[in-house]
């Protein structure tokens, strides 16, 4: 896996990010589109996920929960906006209640990827898009530890370099 | 790496991008940071925690605070530290967290490609 672009709009709320596998499209799209596979990958080792319903049609539901290390839920669910395997998923992404009922006073993102062959390899360009700052806020408040870990220790780096 | 410098670099000057980096160069700072990322601290509760005079703590605030990653509010008593990024800032600092979070996410995915799997179905 390599990332070879990452687009920032802090202005605008907006994320992308490119990566490229060493595989071909249709086995890098399996893995978003099989739920077993998705929740081998979706959640880190502290918080793994599980996608309970998985209707990848136009209009479909997902929905799915992050189990924390203190066995707490978070649940959220995916409206499937534009799907067309092995090409593109684009999804509204909300948090729900512990039933799995959309909350309605919880901003909804949006997040779509789309794949494409490069020879052998498969790129893969994911774009989050964010209402406002508070629905950022929210969506990292669980990864926020570890996101954060993470960044300040990629400053530890460089500075240690 | 070279996102996230160039990212932070994008609306500040040189000399603000010398200070955060300065201030970021000592890890006592960076806790100071990451703690304030979650909630306020006084400066009497981080000198407990760091088992540091004072003093020691305050001077280190002062340089965060130049950097602009922090600011300090009297309350009473106590001297409040409170992260300090204007919503752009922030914004950038929760990007930045995003794009962790998806590098971590895509070496994962990145990980189950490289290994042959018996589940594989045409």
């Amino acid at each position: 896996m390599t990332v070879t672009d990452v687009r920032k709009d802090p202005a605008a709320l907006t994320m992308e990010i490119v990566s490229e596998f060493d595989a071909p499209i249709e086995r890098v799209w399996q893995l978003v589109a099989d739920p077993r596979q998705l929740e081998r990958w979706w959640g880190p080792p502290t918080h793994p996920a599980t996608f309970t319903d998985f209707d990848l049609t136009p209009g479909g539901r997902v929905s799915y929960f992050m189990t924390g290390p203190d066995g707490e839920r978070y649940h959220g669910w995916w409206r499937v906006r534009v799907v067309s395997p092995p090409d593109v998923l684009e999804v509204q992404d909300g948090f729900a209640d512990g039933d799995g009922e959309p909350n309605p006073d919880l901003p909804v993102n949006v997040m779509r990827i789309e794949f494409a062959s490069i020879g052998a390899s498969t790129r893969m360009a994911i774009r989050s898009t964010f209402p406002t700052l508070e629905a950022m806020e929210q969506t990292l408040a669980m990864g926020a530890e570890e996101g954060m870990r993470a960044a300040l220790g990629q400053i530890d780096d460089l500075l240690a370099a | 790496m070279g996102d996230v410098t160039a990212d932070l670099a994008q609306d500040l000057t040189d000399e603000e991008v010398d200070r955060i980096f300065q201030a970021l160069a000592d890890r006592t700072r960076r806790d100071i940071v990451r703690r304030t990322m979650r909630e306020d601290a006084s400066v009497s509760a981080l000198a407990h925690r760091y088992d540091m005079s004072f003093a020691a703590v305050q001077k280190h605030v002062a340089v965060l605070e130049r950097a602009g990653l922090v600011t300090k509010q009297r309350r009473g008593r106590e001297q409040l530290v409170r992260s300090n990024p204007t919503t752009i800032h922030r914004a950038q600092q929760l990007l930045d967290q995003l794009e962790s979070m998806w590098r971590n996410r895509l070496d994962r995915l990145g990980n189950l490609l490289d290994t042959p799997t018996g589940s594989e179905s045409p």
